[in-house]
């Protein structure tokens, strides 16, 4: 895949905060708002512009002591860019 | 009660009602000119910060037109420092000199331009403002210059409804990210207007499909179609409901579940008075109409009320006289017939002159 070790960042349209009210991530766009799961909020959290699948891969495994995300990982950023919430560096 | 009250989402500022634009259809209520600007920016900062803690994400900019208020940049900042999504909802006409590189410096996020036409004749017609045309087409240059995203809001009155091919061309051109070409609904200057303005039922069908033609070859600027509720047979759920989601506070510091909600025989608070919780929880004009209790038959007994909260209060006051009756554009109001009416009148008085939404023509109606 070719853009593993691209980094990744949320598209400046969009804007992307926790909220406590919504005890959840939210990605905020014209008029609207989708409230994140946690794995999408914990994703879009490290897509800042400094990492890329391999690093949100081992910054997430070592949260939350799990061994391998990659796929996970590879197929919700396959989304959020379909979606255009975010774009490789 | 007060624990089933969901915080509101969605914050409007009107910061003024003056605009150099006089819009045949503006929704703004006919007697605007008795509202002063009597907002400080301190005062808008506060309701700013009392709706962001109860949780409200996103703001828009509004009036009149405002750009006109000195204090907007500084507006902006805050709200962007509060974490609100910002909106800003403008005419693009009259903006100071150099405004936009400011307003995207504080953290604007979005514009949404209004642009009713390709063509000058017919923007200084729906306008009233002979400038508009050129000032429109700069300033949208002037906002994708700045990085900004633009969407372009186009009302659809008979004036411009054979023109939508060309609006989205020109949409696409101007770089729009998105672009809302919206049936315009007919309150305040567009009730009062609706001989002149109102398109028939073939000529929304057609624009319809003009529309679903280009949104197929457009796929990178979302292109979305309001009808308008006239030629519907079910009312819109108007506001996702009285006092769910939205709260507009207008430059005289009077908070309004709807844009237009203070043209309804109910006393709204005002922002210096009260904090916005107070207003949103307790206060007994947002407290209404949630719920259904208040309502009549058809919408009390139907199976549709959970969808359309029976509609829109303001359209129902305006043309049936009650606020809690069923919205008229429902085919199950018993008054429907006053809609059939108004579309029957507006073919007979086609040719009545648009009375433009300005102050000499707002102090008649006071």
């Amino acid at each position: 895949m070719k853009n593993l070790n691209k980094k990744i960042k949320i598209n400046p349209n969009f804007q992307f905060q926790w909220e406590d009210k919504q005890n959840c991530y939210v990605l905020l766009y014209p008029e609207g708002m989708v409230q994140l799961n946690q794995s999408a909020g914990e994703i879009l959290a490290l897509c800042d512009g400094n990492n890329n699948i391999e690093n949100i891969n081992k910054i997430l495994c070592e949260k939350f002591e799990l061994e391998d995300l990659t796929q996970d990982i590879k197929s919700f950023v396959e989304e959020a860019q379909n979606r255009n919430w975010i774009s490789y560096e | 009660m007060n624990n089933e009250i969901k915080p509101p989402l969605w914050i409007l500022l009107e910061l003024t009602h003056k605009c150099p634009l006089e819009c045949a259809y503006c929704y703004n209520q006919l007697d605007f000119a008795k509202t002063k600007d009597a907002m400080t920016k301190e005062d808008w900062f506060r309701v700013m910060e009392q709706a962001r803690v109860m949780g409200a994400v996103q703001l828009g900019i509004s009036g009149g037109e405002p750009l006109l208020n000195k204090d907007v940049v500084e507006i902006v900042q805050k709200a962007n420092y509060l974490k609100f999504y910002t909106n800003l909802i403008t005419s693009g006409v009259g903006a100071p000199k150099g405004i936009v590189a400011k307003l995207k410096e504080a953290g604007l996020k979005t514009v949404q331009l209004g642009i009713q036409s390709h063509d000058r004749d017919t923007m200084t017609l729906i306008t009233n403002n002979k400038n508009s045309f050129d000032e429109k087409m700069a300033f949208a240059k002037e906002v994708k210059d700045a990085g900004l995203q633009l969407i372009i809001n186009t009302c659809i009155t008979r004036q411009n409804i054979h023109q939508v091919g060309e609006i989205i061309e020109l949409a696409e051109k101007l770089g729009a990210n998105y672009l809302e070409i919206a049936n315009i609904q007919y309150y305040g200057w567009a009730l009062k207007n609706i001989n002149s303005l109102l398109p028939s039922q073939e000529q929304i069908t057609e624009a319809r499909k003009v529309t679903n033609y280009y949104r197929e070859k457009r796929k990178d600027m979302k292109v979305f179609f309001v009808v308008p509720d006239y030629f519907a047979t079910r009312p819109k759920a108007c506001m996702n409901g009285w006092g769910t989601t939205f709260l507009t506070i207008n430059p005289d510091g009077i908070a309004l579940p709807c844009n237009t909600a203070n043209t309804l025989p109910l006393t709204f608070p005002n922002v210096k008075e009260f904090s916005i919780e107070q207003i949103w929880n307790e206060s007994s004009a947002f407290n209404y109409f949630r719920g259904d209790s208040w309502m009549k038959d058809p919408c009390r007994t139907c199976d549709e009320k959970e969808k359309d909260f029976g509609g829109c209060r303001c359209q129902a006051f305006a043309l049936t006289g009650d606020m809690n009756a069923t919205d008229p554009v429902c085919i199950k109001s018993p008054k429907h017939g006053i809609i059939n009416k108004k579309i029957e009148d507006s073919v007979i008085h086609a040719d009545d002159k648009i009375i433009y939404r300005n102050r000499l023509n707002s102090l008649t109606f006071m």
